[in-house]
C-alpha cells in the first residue's frame, strides 16, 4: 500500500513541474502568443538556478534567478514577435535550439555538483495521517504552491478587469486596440509573465525534483506543457488536472519497473511522450470544440495603425 | 523615436542581405562571447572560418558534414512552403537510420554490391514511415504537427536505444550498446581515396536541382506552395490540403531519412546511441537562413557544417564545450528572424507624438 501512496506523492510532484510551466504558457495564449521556446527556457532556467544554489546554498535565490533567465529569454522572444512582427513559431524554436545549446555550454562546469535532497514541507498533523500524510501532505512548498496559484489565476483571468483586458488582447487585438489599450504591451507582459514561469518550472527540476545538473535534463517537459494547454482547451484547472495525469505516466514507468513488469525499459520511457500524441489526438479530433475555446487570434501578429 | 513603417512590397534586397548581416551579427556575438570567456577571439574565429577550408581534406570533411545538412533541409523546405510545420526531422533521421541499419545488418560476405541501395532506399522508407504518423494525425485527428512530430523525436531515440541496447547489441561488442559493424558492400561508395566524400554528395546536390524543378517548374509544386501561402486561393483552385499534408510530411521525412541512412552506411559504419546528432535540428535553421531555396541552402548548410567542425575544433584545441555549436546555431537564427524584419518593413526616425 505504502508503494502506492509514493506513486501518488510521486505524481504530484511530477505534475507540478508541467503545470507550472503550463499555466505560464497558458497566460501568454490567453493573450494570443504561442512561445515554443519552453523547452530553451526551462533548460536555461534550470542551470541558472541549480548555479545559484550551488553558490549561494539558498533555495530562494536559486528559483529566483531560474524565474529571472526565464523572463529575460521571454523578452528577447517577446521583442522579436510583438515589436518586430517575426514569426511566432520560427522564434520560439530559435529560442528552443538556442536555450539547448546554451545552457549546454554553460552548465558543463557543474555537471560534477550534486545539491542535497530538499526537506519536503510537511504540513501539521495531516502528515501524520497513515498513508494519505505520505501521498499528499509531505511535499515540497511549490506542489501546494502552485494549486494555490490555479485559483489565483482563475480569479485574475475571469474575475478581475485587468484579466478581462488580457484575455480581450487574445480574442480580439483590433477591439481592444480601438477601446486605447496598448495590445503591444499587455502581450510583451503576458510573455514575460509566462517566461518567468516557465523558469520557475526549469529551476524547480534542477534544484528540487532532480536536484543535479544534466545536459537537456528537461526532456521535452517544456513541449508536453504546450500541449497540455490545447488538452485543456485553455482552463486553468483542467491543466492542473492535465499536469497531474501526465505526471502520474510519467511515474507510472518506474512503478512499473518496480513491480517488475517485463518490459524494456526503453518502451517505459516512451510512455510520457507516446500519452500526449495519443492525447493529443484525441481532443483535437473535433475542430470546432478547439475553435471554440481557442483564444481566436492566436498565434497571429498585430502591429497598430497597419 | 525608431519606427517601423511597411514597405509597399517587400523588399528584395533584404531578402538576401538579411542572412549576411545576420551572420555578422553572430559572428559579433561571438567574438563578444570568446572575449567574455577569456578566449583569444582572432583564435576562435579560426577555428570556425579558416581551418575547415585550409587544406583539401578539411574541405571534404566539411562536405561530409554539410551532406546529411542539406538533404534534410532541402524536403523541410518543401514542407515549410506548404505551411507544414514539420520540426521532427531529427525523429525521421533516426528512423531512417534505424532502417537502413537493419538491411545492412542483413548482408554477409558473400552479399551482393547492390544493396547498398536496398539500404538507401529503406531509410528513406523508415523516414517516410515516421514522418506519415504525423501526417496521418494531422489529417484524420487534426492534431498540431509541431507538438506530434517533436514527441517522436523522443520516442525515435527510445526505438534506437531499445534497438542497440537489446536485440541488436553486438555480441562480440564487449556489452557496448552498439551493432556490430556493417559489412563493407554496405558502405556507400566513396567518391575518391583520401577522402571521406562519398555518393551522399551527388544525390544532395540532385537533390537541390530536382527540388528546385518540383518548386518552381511543376504544377504540384506549384500548388504545394499556394496552399501555404494563400489556403483560400489554393481551395478555389482545387488543390487539395489535405494531399499537400501528405506529401509535404512524405517528402521531408523521405529526405531525412535519407539522410540517417547515408551516415550510419557512410561515416558511422554501424549503430550507436549517438547517432542522433543533431543535424535534423540544425537543418531547420539550414532551410531558413537558405531562404528556403534549393540553392541557398547549399551556402546554408555549408555555414552550418562550419560551425559543427568549428565546435569541435574549439573543443579540442581551445578547451572550450562542443555545445558553443548549439549556441552560434541559436544566435544565428535569432539574428535572421529579426533582420527579416528589414525584409517587410523599414526604419524610420519619427519624433514622438504630442
Amino acid at each position: 500500500m505504502e508503494s502506492y501512496a509514493l506513486l501518488i506523492a510521486a505524481t504530484l510532484n511530477a505534475g507540478t513541474v508541467l503545470a507550472i510551466a503550463a499555466l505560464g504558457l497558458l497566460i501568454n495564449e490567453k493573450a494570443g502568443i504561442v512561445n515554443l521556446g519552453a523547452e530553451g527556457m526551462m533548460l536555461c532556467a534550470a542551470i541558472a538556478g541549480f548555479a545559484a544554489v550551488v553558490h549561494t546554498g539558498s533555495d530562494a535565490l536559486g528559483f529566483l534567478a531560474g524565474m529571472a533567465s526565464g523572463a529575460v529569454l521571454a523578452a528577447i522572444f517577446g521583442l522579436l514577435v510583438i515589436y518586430l512582427g517575426t514569426n511566432q513559431y520560427a522564434t520560439g524554436l530559435a529560442l528552443s535550439l538556442f536555450g539547448v545549446g546554451f545552457s549546454a555550454f554553460v552548465g558543463i562546469g557543474y555537471v560534477q555538483e550534486k545539491l542535497p535532497p530538499r526537506p519536503a514541507f510537511e504540513i501539521p498533523f495531516l502528515a501524520d495521517i497513515p498513508l494519505i500524510g505520505i501521498a499528499f501532505f509531505k511535499q515540497h512548498p511549490l506542489v501546494y504552491g502552485v494549486i494555490v496559484f490555479v485559483f489565483g489565476l482563475m480569479w485574475f483571468l475571469y474575475k478581475t478587469r485587468t484579466g478581462l483586458v488580457l484575455r480581450s488582447v487574445g480574442e480580439s487585438p483590433e477591439s481592444a486596440h480601438a477601446l486605447g489599450y496598448s495590445v503591444r504591451r499587455i502581450r510583451f507582459c503576458a510573455v514575460i509573465a509566462g517566461g518567468a514561469l516557465c523558469g520557475l518550472s526549469g529551476a524547480y527540476i534542477s534544484i528540487a525534483y532532480t536536484p543535479l545538473w544534466v545536459e537537456g535534463m528537461v526532456a521535452g517537459k517544456g513541449w508536453i506543457a504546450l500541449a497540455l494547454t490545447t488538452f485543456a482547451t485553455w482552463r486553468p484547472a483542467r491543466i492542473l488536472l492535465g499536469a497531474y495525469l501526465f505526471g502520474g505516466v510519467t511515474m507510472l514507468q518506474f512503478h512499473l519497473q518496480g513491480l517488475g513488469v517485463q518490459v524494456p525499459s526503453q518502451w517505459l520511457s516512451a510512455l510520457p511522450y507516446l500519452a500526449t500524441i495519443v492525447v493529443l489526438a484525441l481532443i483535437s479530433k473535433n475542430p470546432a470544440w478547439i475553435r471554440i475555446n481557442m483564444p481566436a487570434s492566436l498565434g497571429k501578429p498585430f502591429q497598430p495603425g497597419s | 523615436m525608431l519606427k517601423l513603417e511597411l514597405r509597399p512590397q517587400a523588399s528584395d534586397f533584404w531578402r538576401y542581405a538579411s542572412p549576411v548581416l545576420a551572420l555578422v551579427i553572430t559572428v559579433a556575438l561571438g567574438i563578444g562571447l570568446f572575449v567574455l570567456l577569456g578566449k583569444d577571439p582572432v583564435r576562435g574565429l579560426q577555428m570556425f572560418f579558416w581551418e575547415p577550408l585550409k587544406s583539401a581534406y578539411a574541405l571534404g570533411e566539411l562536405m561530409v558534414k554539410a551532406t546529411p545538412l542539406l538533404v534534410i533541409a532541402l524536403g523541410l523546405a518543401v514542407c515549410y512552403r506548404s505551411n507544414v510545420w514539420n520540426i521532427g526531422a531529427e525523429g525521421q533521421f533516426v528512423i531512417g537510420a534505424v532502417a537502413a541499419a537493419g538491411v545492412a545488418l542483413l548482408a554477409d560476405k558473400e552479399t551482393s554490391r547492390w544493396i547498398v541501395v536496398a539500404v538507401v532506399l529503406a531509410g528513406v522508407a523508415g523516414g517516410m514511415f515516421w514522418a506519415a504518423i504525423t501526417a496521418w494525425l494531422k489529417d484524420k485527428f487534426h492534431a498540431n504537427e509541431i507538438l506530434v512530430s517533436l514527441m517522436l523525436v523522443y520516442v525515435a531515440d527510445m526505438v534506437l536505444g531499445y534497438l542497440v541496447y537489446g536485440p541488436w547489441k553486438d555480441p562480440a561488442g564487449y556489452n557496448f550498446p552498439q551493432t556490430k559493424t556493417f559489412e563493407a558492400v554496405t558502405q556507400i561508395p566513396r567518391l575518391m581515396s583520401g577522402s571521406r566524400m562519398s555518393v551522399g554528395l551527388i544525390i544532395a546536390l540532385l537533390g537541390v536541382a530536382g527540388a528546385w524543378i518540383f518548386l518552381f517548374k511543376t504544377r504540384a509544386g506549384f500548388a504545394q506552395q499556394v496552399g501555404g501561402l494563400a489556403p483560400a486561393a489554393s481551395r478555389y483552385a482545387g488543390f487539395s490540403s489535405r494531399k499537400a499534408v501528405w506529401l509535404a510530411l512524405l517528402v521531408s521525412g523521405g529526405a531525412a531519412g535519407l539522410a540517417g541512412a547515408l551516415e550510419v552506411a557512410g561515416p558511422l559504419g554501424q549503430l550507436t546511441p549517438y547517432v542522433p546528432a543533431g543535424y535534423g535540428f540544425a537543418a531547420i535553421i539550414v532551410a531558413y537562413v537558405g531562404r528556403l531555396h534549393p540553392v541557398g541552402m547549399v551556402f546554408s548548410a555549408v555555414l552550418m557544417s562550419m560551425f559543427y567542425i568549428g565546435g569541435e575544433l574549439a573543443q579540442s584545441r581551445m578547451g572550450l564545450p562542443k555545445s558553443i555549436t548549439g549556441v552560434f546555431q541559436g544566435l544565428l537564427l535569432f539574428s535572421l528572424l529579426a533582420c527579416d524584419t528589414l525584409v517587410a518593413y523599414r526604419l524610420r526616425w519619427q519624433s514622438r507624438r504630442v
